[in-house]
């Protein structure tokens, strides 16, 4: 089996408090291949954007990295110094944020932005740079892009803006993209468009996509695999059309039975009963146990992991022990 | 662009019109202008006569009008206490105070943002914290009294600086006699400078440190570390700029603070300036110079207003309209 | 006549006194540090004529041989010893200090009392007039404060002496010296209270009062005025700070009290002069003194405002 591009094992985040140590991160492994698009998905806390903020070392103080390691092409980059995660940044690993109305610093052109992140990477003169920069809009289909790259943020809508935002993560031919819930600020019409740029801008770079959403639509359009987040642990991960067709983990077939879809008969969507616990009262054994309709005695006592169910499918539920003893990552 | 600066200005001469009623009426009403010039043996009539020869008897417009159009020129009459053509008494103490004046905003400014930035990136280490102590006793401190101890501290008891006046003073071209070219000169505006700049230091540094922590949380400079840019290519190219905008206005306004406090700075350290004539002026109710320094002190007030407004133009490319929102 | 302030709203000293106001002044060491400071230099400046040692305006109990005798030594002719020795005169430091703040404290208060009647007055008209009236006066308050107070109170002061006869200077300077402090600071009282009349005048219980009929006068001082004596308190609290510092940067100045009546600004001006002969005790307990008054009464002023209102400014 080839080095995965990027490999995050056992990851944990924590954040010290007056009222101790909150783990928001609980040993959280996945792999994203070359050229793969990875879909995570999960609600609100559930630690999409803390996974992706630690593989990048951007955690905000005072949260830090407590164990595990993420390594790029074999290479370990958790424990590099801060020099060195910088020249990783851009360079190797590009971000996309959520917000592209505040993502561009207000008072510097789209030109002065872009040849800035690339001559910082990239050995080019200030005109080599600047042509480059005007291929990348090009390239993220901002029209007439040799003219506009001059405007200031201010002079572009939302959907342009988030273009420019990923022509600039782009902005060094980094091998992987992470992209934090790139289109939920922006309006519905242009969310698809956006997508696909990104999308389409990346596989031509042979780049891979952690592709960070709430959106299960977003995600069964684009990703090649899924990895379900639930209160900081991995749920469940596989390729997309088996998760989304065939859930395994009872949290994930919730998910899914909460998405409308057209060919559905039903009246009403199904709904999980409570809500996801606190970082502070996540309850022992299976996090999701007191929601969940299959619960049993071990999901109480025992945290289950992930178990291997072929076909590339990993479940995290004691459900799946039963019918194949060996539980092995 | 131009319909700004045009409304600008226009607001400026309607300000200026304001401040120049308020010094006319000081003027007019005032103690008694005749009484002031002449002497007590000045007969009635000849009162009289004054009073006429000098327009004092016309409708008040007309008065106003001829007021007007002398200090549009310069001339702002005689004082009473030294006899002497105001706009000349304020044209040759002008160098003194405005040297002072920019010499210690340009201090406050550079020492204000250091200062304010270094607190801001290094929240929590002991420096940080002793400059935030010190900048509280800053502000709480009256003027005269940080004057008065560097002078018991640096000129008596260490008896490093001198405690008063301008040292050696030189001509630049005709009428400006500068410090600044001698040592002497120069070892006499350490210690006004900065009895006269720390306050304004203290209000700079913690606008700077406030505004900036304030920059540092926001999602461009966090994306802009994202994209791997240096720390200081972030600090000092993105976060500081971005900080700088309001920065300007309160620093454009206190650099006219500035000129108004240097008349404690000049009275502490006997500083031939403005600011000691006026006092005296003060002291000894000598109305043609309280309303001539009024209207200088509206005048920096005013064109300091009006470069602040364009130096944000500059800045601030979101405020510059002409070729946005067409497009996109 | 029927009380229309609601029960939601009570008075906002009682309100804050149970709660929040005396829990947060307990957990700030540096606020009760700064109110025993406060306090015991209002105490010492009320209670002066009964506090201090010597009278130093008595002609009669001075004694110029006592002159220039430094902090606790006895004086080399008379043998007399002063906790913070004497000035020229033979004056007790300690005795001037306490009438000195007397002075300071007067002046102080009144001014900011001065400028509170007047702000709220003009800013209670204001808001609840609107239109031209309220256009005006915001107007002046804008261009007011573009100039440093300081400035705009000697200005005043120049102006109003110019109108009062040379005889009668002396006598009336203090007075003059608070309406022109009190006349600097009305602002920020008259923008605050304008700002929350706007917003009062349009809710229902004022709207109730007018409709039966009762006196805009009325109206203003039972419906709205309580509604704004928090933000009030916290100015009124800074503005003292800042008209003790205004007094005493006048007084320094030489153009505040008159001589014969010393305040601490005018006490540092004497002392000033005794600098280069070494006679340093004259000069340093005065700026002590005010420097602690001025620190502790404004960072009384800033913890209030953050206890009363996290938000205001």
């Amino acid at each position: 089996m080839p080095t995965p591009l990027l490999s995050v094992r056992d990851l944990v985040v924590e954040f010290p408090t007056r009222r101790g140590t909150l783990r928001a991160l609980d040993h959280v492994s996945f792999d994203i291949a070359e050229g793969e698009v990875l879909g995570m998905v999960g609600e609100s806390g559930a630690g999409k954007s803390l996974t992706g903020a630690a593989i990048i070392g951007l955690l905000e103080a005072p949260g830090r990295i407590a164990g595990g390691e993420v390594r790029l092409k074999g290479e370990r980059i958790d424990n590099l110094s801060p020099e060195k995660m910088r020249r990783v940044r851009g360079r190797r690993i590009g971000m996309v944020f959520q917000d592209p109305l505040t993502s561009l610093n207000p008072l510097y052109t789209v030109a002065e932005q872009l040849i800035e992140t690339i001559r910082t990477h990239l050995d080019l003169s200030e005109k080599d740079a600047r042509k480059r920069a005007v291929g990348l809009l090009d390239r993220v289909g901002i029209p007439a892009a040799a003219r506009r790259i001059d405007d200031y943020p201010h002079h572009f809508s939302g959907g342009m803006r988030q273009r420019v935002v990923i022509a600039l993560a782009l902005a060094a031919e980094p091998e992987l993209v992470i992209a934090d819930e790139p289109t939920t600020a922006l309006d519905v019409s242009v969310q698809a468009q956006i997508i696909d740029v990104l999308k389409e801008a990346c596989i031509e770079r042979g780049a891979s996509v952690m592709l960070i959403t709430h959106d299960m639509g977003v995600i069964a359009e684009t990703a090649d695999r899924v990895a379900v987040l639930y209160a900081g642990r991995v749920a469940e991960i596989g390729p997309v059309r088996d998760v989304i067709q065939a859930a395994e983990h009872p949290y994930t077939s919730g998910l899914m039975g909460a998405i409308p879809t057209l060919t559905q008969t039903a009246d009403r969507l199904t709904q999980i009963p409570g809500s996801m616990p606190r970082l502070n009262a996540i309850p022992q054994g299976c996090a999701f146990n007191p929601r969940c309709k299959h619960v049993f005695d071990r999901c109480r006592r025992d945290r289950p992991e992930l178990i291997a169910r072929g076909g590339g499918r990993h479940v995290a539920c004691w459900l799946f022990d039963r019918e194949m003893e060996k539980a092995d990552v | 662009m131009l319909a700004f600066i045009l409304r600008r200005l226009v607001q400026s001469v309607i300000v200026m019109l304001t401040v120049a009623l308020v010094a006319f009426a000081l003027f007019r009403f005032v103690g008694d202008p005749i009484a002031s010039m002449v002497g007590q043996e000045t007969t009635l009539a000849e009162r009289a006569e004054i009073r006429q020869a000098l327009g004092l008897n016309d409708p008040f417009p007309v008065q106003f009008w001829t007021f007007l159009s002398r200090a549009v020129q310069g001339d702002f009459g005689i004082s009473y206490r030294l006899q002497q053509p105001v706009m000349e008494l304020i044209l040759s103490r002008l160098p003194a105070t405005l040297e002072l004046a920019l010499i210690s905003g340009i201090m406050a400014f550079l020492f204000g943002v250091g200062f304010g930035v270094y607190t801001a990136l290094r929240r929590g280490n002991w420096l940080s914290g002793s400059i935030m102590t010190v900048s509280l006793i800053g502000v709480s401190l009256p003027t005269f009294l940080i004057g008065v101890l560097l002078i018991w501290v640096f000129a008596v008891e260490l008896q490093w600086l001198p405690s008063f006046g301008r040292g050696e003073t030189v001509y630049i071209g005709d009428w400006w006699r500068t410090g600044l070219l001698t040592p002497s000169g120069r070892a006499s505006l350490i210690l006004p400078a900065i009895t006269l700049g720390l306050y304004q230091m203290t209000l700079i540094m913690r606008l700077v440190r406030a505004e900036m922590l304030e920059v540092l949380r926001t999602d461009y400079i966090k994306f802009a570390r994202a994209r791997g840019l240096s720390n200081r290519a972030v600090h000092f190219g993105h976060a500081l700029k971005n900080t700088l905008v309001p920065v300007i206005t309160i620093t454009g306004l206190q650099m006219g603070s500035i000129i108004a406090f240097s008349i404690i700075t000049e009275t502490v350290f006997q500083w031939p300036g403005v600011g000691a004539l006026f006092i005296n002026s003060v002291r000894f109710v000598d109305v043609p110079v309280m309303a001539a320094y009024l209207m200088l002190i509206a005048l920096v007030f005013v064109v300091i207003n009006l470069v602040v407004d364009l130096l944000y133009y500059a800045v601030d490319p979101r405020l510059r309209v002409d070729r946005a929102s067409a497009r996109s | 006549m029927t009380d229309f302030t609601p029960e939601t709203r009570p008075n906002i000293f009682l309100r804050a006194w149970d709660s929040d106001i005396a829990y947060s002044f307990r957990r700030s060491p540096l606020a009760i540090v700064a109110a025993v400071v406060s306090l015991i230099i209002i105490f010492a400046a009320i209670f002066a004529p009964w506090l201090a040692p010597h009278d130093p305006f008595n002609p009669a109990s001075l004694n110029l041989m006592d002159g220039f005798t430094p902090p606790m030594e006895p004086n080399a002719f008379t043998g007399n010893v002063y906790w913070l020795g004497t000035d020229d005169q033979g004056r007790d430091i300690f005795s001037t200090i306490l009438y000195g703040a007397r002075i300071s404290l007067f002046v102080g208060f009144m001014a900011v009392l001065f400028a509170m009647a007047l702000g709220i007055t003009l800013g209670l008209i204001a808001g609840y007039r609107g239109g031209w009236v309220d256009s005006v006066l915001m107007r002046v308050a804008d261009v007011q404060l573009t100039f440093p107070s300081i400035l705009l109170a000697l200005l005043i002061f120049g102006v109003a002496r110019g109108f009062i006869p040379p005889a009668y200077r002396e006598a009336m300077a203090i007075w003059v010296l608070i309406v022109a402090i009190g006349l600097a600071e009305w602002v920020q009282y008259a923008r605050v209270v304008r700002g929350a009349t706007m917003v009062e005048k349009n809710k229902e219980y004022v709207q109730a009062a007018r409709v039966i009929g009762a006196h805009p006068t009325k109206i203003l001082v039972r419906h709205i005025l309580p509604n704004v004596m928090g933000p009030v308190l916290v100015i009124a609290t800074i503005g003292l700070a800042l008209a003790i510092i205004a007094e005493a940067t006048l007084s320094f100045l030489g153009v505040g009290v008159p001589p014969t009546q010393p305040s601490l600004g005018t006490l540092i001006r004497i002392g000033q002069g005794f600098l280069f002969s070494g006679e340093w005790w004259i000069l340093l307990f005065p700026a002590l003194t005010l420097l602690a008054l001025a620190l502790s009464v404004n960072l009384l002023g800033d913890w209030l405002r953050d206890a009363l209102n996290p938000r205001l400014r």
